[in-house]
């Protein structure tokens, strides 16, 4: 891949990570050339670069496109000009960015020339059309509402289908977001989702924020990915800075990234029992979840970790006899989670609504670009920390965790097994965790820098695109949850299955609104 | 035998509602004198309707956790309910996105009087690190009537737990905001 690299003139920005400008009519061409090599489109985004002319790029507007290949992950932006920008539709080629260019024109008004679907994502009804707000002229004062919020859903019609409308608010204890089913008696047959609801302007908040307020920010962009989003922010942060943390500190970093994935997976495993009418499984994984968090509350101070990664480092050390007590937690949290997983694996009624119930085949799974855990369980094997390793995953050699079915079988199977290769991990990590300093200054910055982050969290992999100003705060910062992809694909995967699966199928992906609506 | 196997997993378990000596006494006493409090200011069931106005999902995370087996609500006689019309209590977390506005104000109209709210976390409480802005209302007293706040990020499950008392044992349905 470093010819693929070449021919489109990327340089490298950090091991994993390459660089470089398309322009915007040869747009189409690069994610063909990506596609036909196997790779994904991971992320897309818009920028206002008209108060950089001269310091930075064109001065127009750009857009971003970040790209899986074989050879890391590409990281390509068109210039556009000042007047109209466009860039040609890249969903033909790969459908996840549809829904990314659509928010791109809610919030930038860029547009894609021959899209197929224009309607808008995250506006809804509370700005005008025609106003930006991520534009720099936006006057950020201004609180016009839209007239009316209205939004065509694709009906289905003949006779004996109807359609059940659900949320924003929804039944459960999660977060808002509207679901258009379309059925004919129990089955589905059709389903369109429509997010948005949590969008809370955080990609404005940025513009203009201190480097350590908007790690605290980034993590708050999906709660549940807190430590995912942090590190993303802060290696951005650091690879546009040239800063390097200490050692100690990556490691630490990894240490909270795999907490936290033990921490949902657990959670999961507990809900998806719930859903089959297993109550048992819930109040069992619940109490094992509930003492993991009360741990990390007694070791870092916090039971979801927030604030721990900081620009530079970490902001807690692993106190004195920390690494005794967690490798001894994961022995024992290794044995409960195994004897449960037997109890899964022998409950008859488990077995039968978890097997074919939301199936996403491995095809289906390619050809739109799921990813992350749900991508895994649908033969997916895309896992950065094992095959874009940075310190200190690249001395710990991650095994992917993959099924083959698609089902929710197959995202609980993932699920118990990436619990154990984390549990493995942590205890690798506090074994050898290296000595020294946690926190290392950041570099000042004396012109325009850009930075990106690649995590890969519990939920896929988390991106986090930085540009800092010449006066070091924040210009422009995306960030990118794998719920993106996914969403759709969850469309795809009820097709065909009772409406009362759904929850079921819906806690399988568990996927982000509020890292989606931003 | 699956059956079998959850039975004894059950009993090697035990239950953790009630903690063994083991557990933190501190924290034995704030659930147990929590529990007879609700009892005894409403005497019966409190049924909570959550509401995510626009959150990170952090709080909700607190949530879920309540409802697991440490903190046996269900035993304080604590029930989150499906629809609002089954409510006692609004339970809101996050900035009120403007998106979510119309709807946070038609779950609070659906809730039958009397009926308290409580805003669950900082953004909640202030906006946050939210704020206002074009897409963000801010606090959830900007858009419905407050009763009780609770701060935190995310506020703990004790917090949750003591904020809700709070509300339920102020006076009946009256509104400070």
């Amino acid at each position: 891949m470093k010819t693929f690299a070449q021919d489109w003139q990327l340089r490298p920005l950090g091991r994993n990570i390459w660089r470089g400008g398309v322009a915007a009519n040869r747009l189409p061409a690069f994610a063909r050339a990506v596609k036909d090599q196997g790779g994904q489109l991971i992320a897309l985004w818009g920028s206002d670069d008209r108060h950089l002319a001269g310091a930075f790029g064109e001065g127009g507007f750009g857009i971003h496109g970040a790209f899986l290949t074989n050879a890391g992950l590409a990281w390509v932006t068109s210039h556009l000009p000042a007047e109209a920008p466009a860039y040609p539709d890249l969903a033909h080629i790969f459908p996840q960015a549809e829904r990314m260019q659509r928010a791109t024109f809610d919030l930038l008004g860029i547009t894609a020339t021959e899209a197929v679907d224009n309607r808008k994502w995250l506006r809804h009804g509370a700005w005008p059309e025609a106003v930006f707000p991520l534009r720099g002229d936006f006057d950020a004062s201004q609180t016009a509402r839209a007239d009316t919020d209205h939004y065509p859903f694709i009906r289905v019609t003949g006779e004996g289908v109807h359609e059940i409308p659900v949320g924003p608010i929804h039944a459960g204890t999660i977060e808002p977001g509207h679901f258009r089913f379309s059925i004919i008696g129990e089955r589905i047959l059709k389903l369109e989702q429509r997010l948005g609801y949590t969008h809370k302007g955080i990609e404005r908040r940025f513009v203009g924020m201190d480097l350590a307020t908007g790690a605290r920010l980034a993590g708050r962009v999906s709660g549940d990915t807190h430590s995912a989003y942090s590190f993303a922010y802060c290696m951005a942060v650091e690879a546009a800075t040239g800063t390097t943390p200490p050692e100690r500190a990556l490691w630490l970093r990894a240490l909270f990234l795999e907490i936290e994935r033990i921490a949902n997976h657990l959670g999961d495993l507990g809900y998806l029992g719930n859903d089959v009418a297993l109550s048992f499984g819930f109040m069992q994984f619940w109490r094992l979840k509930e003492d993991w968090l009360r741990r990390s509350a007694r070791l870092f101070g916090h039971r979801y970790l927030f604030d721990c990664i900081q620009p530079g480092g970490v902001a807690v050390d692993l106190p004195a006899g920390g690494a005794a007590e967690l490798a001894e937690a994961c022995e024992r949290l290794a044995v409960e989670v195994q004897r449960l997983k037997s109890i899964y694996d022998e409950h008859a009624t488990l077995q039968d609504r978890f097997a074919n119930t939301g199936v996403c085949t491995p095809a289906l799974a390619a050809k739109l670009g799921l990813t992350g855990l749900a991508g895994r369980a649908s033969a997916q094997p895309w896992d950065a920390r094992a095959q874009f390793p940075e310190v200190p995953y690249d001395e710990l050699d991650v095994t992917i965790a993959t099924q083959r079915k698609g089902d929710v079988l197959a995202r609980a199977e993932v699920r118990f097994a990436e619990v154990t290769e984390s549990l493995r991990l942590i205890r690798e990590i506090v074994r050898r965790l290296p000595a020294g300093q946690i926190q290392a200054p950041i570099n000042q910055v004396h012109s325009v820098c850009e930075g990106l982050g690649w995590v890969e969290g519990w939920r896929g992999e988390v991106l986090v695109a930085v540009r800092i100003g010449a006066d070091g705060r924040l210009d422009r910062v995306h960030p990118h949850d794998p719920s993106w992809q996914n969403w759709p694909l969850l469309e795809h995967s009820v097709l065909g299955n009772i409406v009362p699966d759904f929850p079921l199928i819906n806690k399988s992906f568990n996927l982000s609104y509020s890292g989606q609506d931003l | 035998m699956a059956t079998r196997r959850i039975l004894q997993q059950i009993f090697k378990a035990g239950i953790v509602s009630e903690p063994p000596p083991q557990a933190d006494p501190a924290l034995r006493t704030k659930e147990q004198d929590l529990h007879a409090q609700i009892l005894e200011v409403f005497g019966q069931a409190l049924t909570i309707r959550h509401v995510d106005a626009g959150s990170c999902n952090g709080c909700e995370l607190e949530i879920h956790a309540v409802n697991g087996p440490h903190y046996n609500i269900e035993g304080m006689g604590i029930k989150f309910a499906a629809s609002p019309r089954h409510a006692d209590m609004l339970l809101v977390t996050g900035p009120v996105s403007r998106n979510l506005e119309v709807a946070l104000k038609r779950t609070y109209d659906a809730t039958p009087e009397p009926k308290w709210v409580v805003a669950m976390g900082d953004c909640a409480c202030t906006g946050g690190i939210f704020g206002e802005s074009y897409a963000s209302c801010g606090k959830v007293a900007n858009v419905i009537p407050v009763d009780v706040q609770i701060p935190g990020c995310p506020p703990t499950p004790i917090a949750l737990l003591q904020g809700i008392l709070a509300a339920v044992s102020g006076s009946r349905g009256k509104a400070s905001v």
